[in-house]
């Protein structure tokens, strides 16, 4: 064994300054955000892994099995296609509805849900982050990657249905994936500031329906914002300020891409700078606020 | 006699406090939860605070294998998890070389899931590569004795008995190898020929790391593997010297 201090020494050394001399550093700091990015980096077969591995245990215990992953968002856009589309003909004025309607639901699915588990990705895993380090923003993005696999399945289903609308594939479809992108992107962001804020007060979990149901409600889930404000007396700002809310431009984004009918006009102006402006500022953001407090997860 | 050794962990009068929600009283009607909400602003009513360690300081070195013992609830699993940066310290400061990592993967795996997949996730928590599981793979499963009794790996955990799940998580979190290892309770599983196998991996673990830790209630696990010994009452530490001093001074206490 080395001998680095002399007796005297050691005897009137603080514990700061023997873990000083000794290279030994503070237990469970935060470390710095590049140091953040490399360590998250080099977890990420663990964040792929924990999603697909939730992903197929979700299922695991029904008798069709992974068969649900595709008829529970199929029967949720039955159930908003009876309610919107033939009681409350929300249809009216909108050519292809149904392709429409489940373009919106499935990819709002998306959004709503990285929101709403994102709240809960750190509380409902307090017990893997009581036990093992690794950079506590994988479970959030976790979250969201297992909730991206579960979309891709349902895109399949959903361009099975537009040729069977008779929606035959144009090279716009490839406009999807840019818009896939960056929709990961921003609810990737939004699942990391809403994990942080779960984290701490775990209340907020309880009130993420209602903020869902209304942000749902607006952003043009099951009907068309431009075909709804064009008639009525509100002004023109309007009709674009609530096309600029992010759910709603990913949404219109993804029918312009999918839905040979669905027209430019409906779109708010520079839609693919808000799209990736939003995918930015919620991406980085949604970060750093999240590196923010990586010391203080699993408190309480 | 001179201080030559190295030290790894530091412990600098470490306090950690719980913060219990909805313990308080009045729990259950909606008005005394409302009014919990209003009066925020003072001392906030309906949490309570449990002061699980207080004030601890000790000094690991290396080469060292320490035990920590005391009676339930007096703040040894707590203190582990401080140590290991995993429980925020509400006071205080903990210092220590490299990563301590606990011994525990058990929240990580699933058990709706196959053991072999569990091995990869648990294996990837740890923060192995993709390569050291594929490497370790073999000697996981063996070590768990899962398969003694037909092909139970490619089954999901929710099939297994207690102890071959037990079996199953010890293993994986034994194939890391760490330079500050903690362990919690966790010989106490498995039959008989595998608690061979577990003391076994354990001497392993403790030559390879700088520094084990091991929480047990069974005070002759550690006479056996440790050479020292904190014994923790109520969250404060009560004595903290060479195994045998400990062990007897703490017999006598939990006996009178």
């Amino acid at each position: 064994m080395t001998t680095t201090l002399t007796e005297p020494a050691a005897e009137r050394l603080s514990p700061a300054e023997l873990a000083a001399a000794h290279g030994l550093t503070v237990s469970g700091a935060r470390p710095s955000l590049p140091e953040y990015v490399r360590q998250l980096w080099s977890r990420r077969h663990f964040v792929t892994a924990f999603a697909t591995a939730r992903m197929a245990a979700t299922y695991s215990t029904a008798k069709l099995g992974q068969v649900w992953h595709l008829v529970t968002p199929l029967l949720n856009a039955l159930v908003y296609y009876f309610i919107f589309g033939i009681i409350m003909k929300a249809s009216h004025g909108v050519p292809d509805y149904v392709p429409f309607l489940i373009t919106g639901v499935f990819v709002w699915d998306f959004i709503g849900s990285s929101v709403n588990a994102g709240t809960r990705a750190i509380h409902s895993n307090i017990g893997l982050v009581r036990a093992l380090h690794f950079p506590r923003a994988s479970l959030p993005i976790s979250t969201v990657v297992q909730l991206f696999q579960q979309l891709m399945v349902t895109m399949a289903a959903l361009a099975i249905l537009l040729l069977t609308f008779g929606q035959l594939p144009t090279p716009s479809w490839l406009l999807a994936v840019p818009t896939l992108a960056l929709m990961a992107v921003f609810a990737a962001g939004c699942a990391m500031v809403m994990a942080r804020i779960g984290s701490k007060m775990p209340d907020v979990s309880q009130l993420m329906p209602f903020v869902l149901r209304t942000w749902m409600y607006s952003s043009g889930v099951m009907w068309s914002i431009d075909q709804m404000l064009a008639n009525d007396a509100f002004p023109h700002w309007v009709s674009v300020a609530l096309k600029m809310n992010p759910a709603a431009v990913y949404i219109d984004l993804m029918r312009f891409s999918l839905i040979d009918t669905f027209p430019a006009h409906a779109l708010p102006p520079h839609v693919w700078a808000v799209a990736a402006g939003w995918a930015l500022l919620a991406g980085v953001g949604g970060f750093i606020f999240f590196w923010k407090a990586e010391e203080a997860y699993g408190r309480g | 006699m001179a201080d030559t050794r190295v030290p790894t962990v530091i412990a600098d009068d470490v306090h950690v406090v719980y913060k219990v929600h909805g313990a308080g009283k009045g729990r259950g009607s909606a008005t005394a939860a409302l009014s919990r909400i209003f009066s925020r602003g003072k001392a906030e009513k309906g949490v309570r605070e449990v002061h699980a360690v207080r004030g601890v300081s000790f000094t690991a070195h290396k080469g060292e294998a320490i035990g920590l013992i005391g009676s339930n609830g007096s703040g040894k699993s707590t203190l582990l998890k401080a140590v290991a940066g995993l429980q925020p310290v509400a006071a205080g400061k903990v210092y220590s070389h490299g990563q301590p990592s606990l011994l525990g993967v058990n929240a990580a795996l699933m058990n709706d899931l196959t053991g072999e997949r569990n091995v990869i996730l648990g294996g990837l928590a740890m923060g192995m590569t993709k390569q050291q599981i594929r490497e370790r793979y073999q000697e996981i499963v063996d070590f768990s004795g899962i398969n003694e009794k037909g092909d139970f790996i490619s089954l999901p955990m929710r099939t297994y008995s207690s102890g071959m799940g037990a079996r199953l998580r010890f293993s994986i979190a034994a194939a890391k190898d760490h330079d500050v290892l903690m362990i919690d309770e966790a010989l106490a599983t498995g039959d008989a020929a595998f608690q061979r196998r577990s003391q076994k991996r354990i001497e392993e673990l403790r030559a390879t790391a700088g520094t084990v830790f091991l929480v047990s209630h069974s005070l002759s696990t550690v006479r056996e593997t440790c050479d020292r010994a904190i014994w923790l009452e109520r969250g404060e530490l009560r004595m903290d010297g060479p195994v045998g001093e400990v062990c007897d001074a703490y017999e006598a206490f939990t006996n009178a």
